[in-house]
């Protein structure tokens, strides 16, 4: 292994900075980078404590909670990507981002076709008392 | 050592621009490709844990007779589970920029408290369960328990497990410095730590909150 680059884990400081960004900008500061964290922490926490308010308040529409709460995970887990796990546009992230993409369209086919699939079951199988009496 | 000597670059360092990761540029640096490796790995885990989370969603109504949701999830208990992953993924951040500037103290001092606050998560979930078992409430007693049980125990496992990462990761920087390969392992643990807190925003919004909600109210 060539000595020549030496990236660093985690953070975009000083040498650790994302190679051929063509939006590099000036060079990020320690400073910018402990912002760049806390701004993420400040708004995880914001949509945390909107989840638990949300879910104790009777101001939104009841049957509407569950769709508010699944919103707003979502939305978490953007801010989470993007400050904490740093998934960006930068040219090199073009990778990560298409892998995120595929994932997220498996997750979506195995939880919402799950839910599809045995929903139209449940309708359509006769219920659970009746078979038990048809073979009596 | 002065941390400052080791963060100036050596002369013709700069790696080519416009590296795009599709062969332009030249290959992609070593970190860039173990963090791309690491980040397909975590997706597939990703992946598994969807599908309990559709067991979980398909198995939520079949208690057996059985407690509910509704009866079973504390959600003060929760929220304390929330604060101390979520500070903990924020000093495990705190850990990379320390790792970034070299500095051995910060990078111990904030991987401990990441260890800590991992530990309390684990400690209140793991009381969580003895209590649920200790009412009745095992994974054996319905379908909807077991899906809990499997889904939210799974997560604490990849909890678990990274606890013992983070120790390892933690005696590794000790006695083996900042090396490039050491970064390296440690870019991974923290794409692993911030990916199971971002699991953990599914279960507690999903599982714990959406679950306890009035059943009249669900979809």
């Amino acid at each position: 292994m060539s000595g020549e680059h030496e990236f660093d884990a985690g953070s975009n400081v000083g040498e650790d900075r994302l190679p051929g960004a063509e939006s590099a900008g000036p060079e990020r500061t320690l400073g910018q980078e402990v912002r760049g964290y806390a701004l993420g922490l400040a708004l995880a926490v914001g949509l945390t404590a909107a989840s638990f308010w949300v879910r104790g308040t009777d101001l939104v529409y009841g049957p509407g909670l569950a769709m508010a709460l699944l919103v707003l995970a979502v939305a978490q887990m953007g801010i989470h990507l993007i400050f904490f796990l740093h998934i960006t546009t930068d040219p090199d992230n073009e990778n990560n981002v298409l892998a995120l993409a595929f994932g997220v369209l498996i997750v979506c086919l195995i939880v919402f076709g799950s839910l599809w699939v045995m929903e139209h079951l449940n309708h359509n199988m006769a219920p659970m008392q009746e078979l038990m009496q048809m073979q009596r | 050592m002065s941390t400052e000597a080791l963060r100036v670059l050596p002369a013709g360092a700069h790696a080519p621009l416009h590296v795009t990761g599709r062969g332009a540029g030249g290959p992609a640096p070593k970190r860039i490709v173990v963090g791309y490796g690491f980040w397909i790995f975590l997706l597939s885990d990703v992946i598994m844990f969807s599908s309990f989370f559709a067991a979980y969603a398909v198995l939520f109504k079949n208690t057996a007779g059985g407690p509910a949701a509704q009866q079973l999830f504390d959600l003060h208990n929760t929220a304390l589970e929330t604060g101390c992953l979520l500070a903990s993924t924020f000093t495990c951040g705190m850990a990379s920029l320390a790792v970034g500037e070299r500095s051995q103290k910060w990078t111990q001092l904030a991987l401990l408290a990441t260890g800590l606050l991992g530990l309390a998560f684990i400690t209140l979930e793991v009381r969580e369960f003895v209590s649920l078992i200790a009412r009745g409430a095992g994974p054996s007693r319905s379908a909807f328990l077991s899906s809990f049980f499997t889904l939210v125990g799974c997560h604490g496992v990849h909890v678990t497990a990274g606890l013992l990462w983070l120790g390892t990761m933690m005696a590794q920087f000790r006695a083996k410095g900042f090396r490039q390969d050491i970064r390296h392992r440690f870019l991974c643990f923290s794409l692993f730590w911030h990916a199971l807190d971002i699991i953990w925003v599914a279960i507690f919004s999903l599982v714990y909150l959406v679950g306890t909600l009035p059943p009249e109210l669900l979809p």
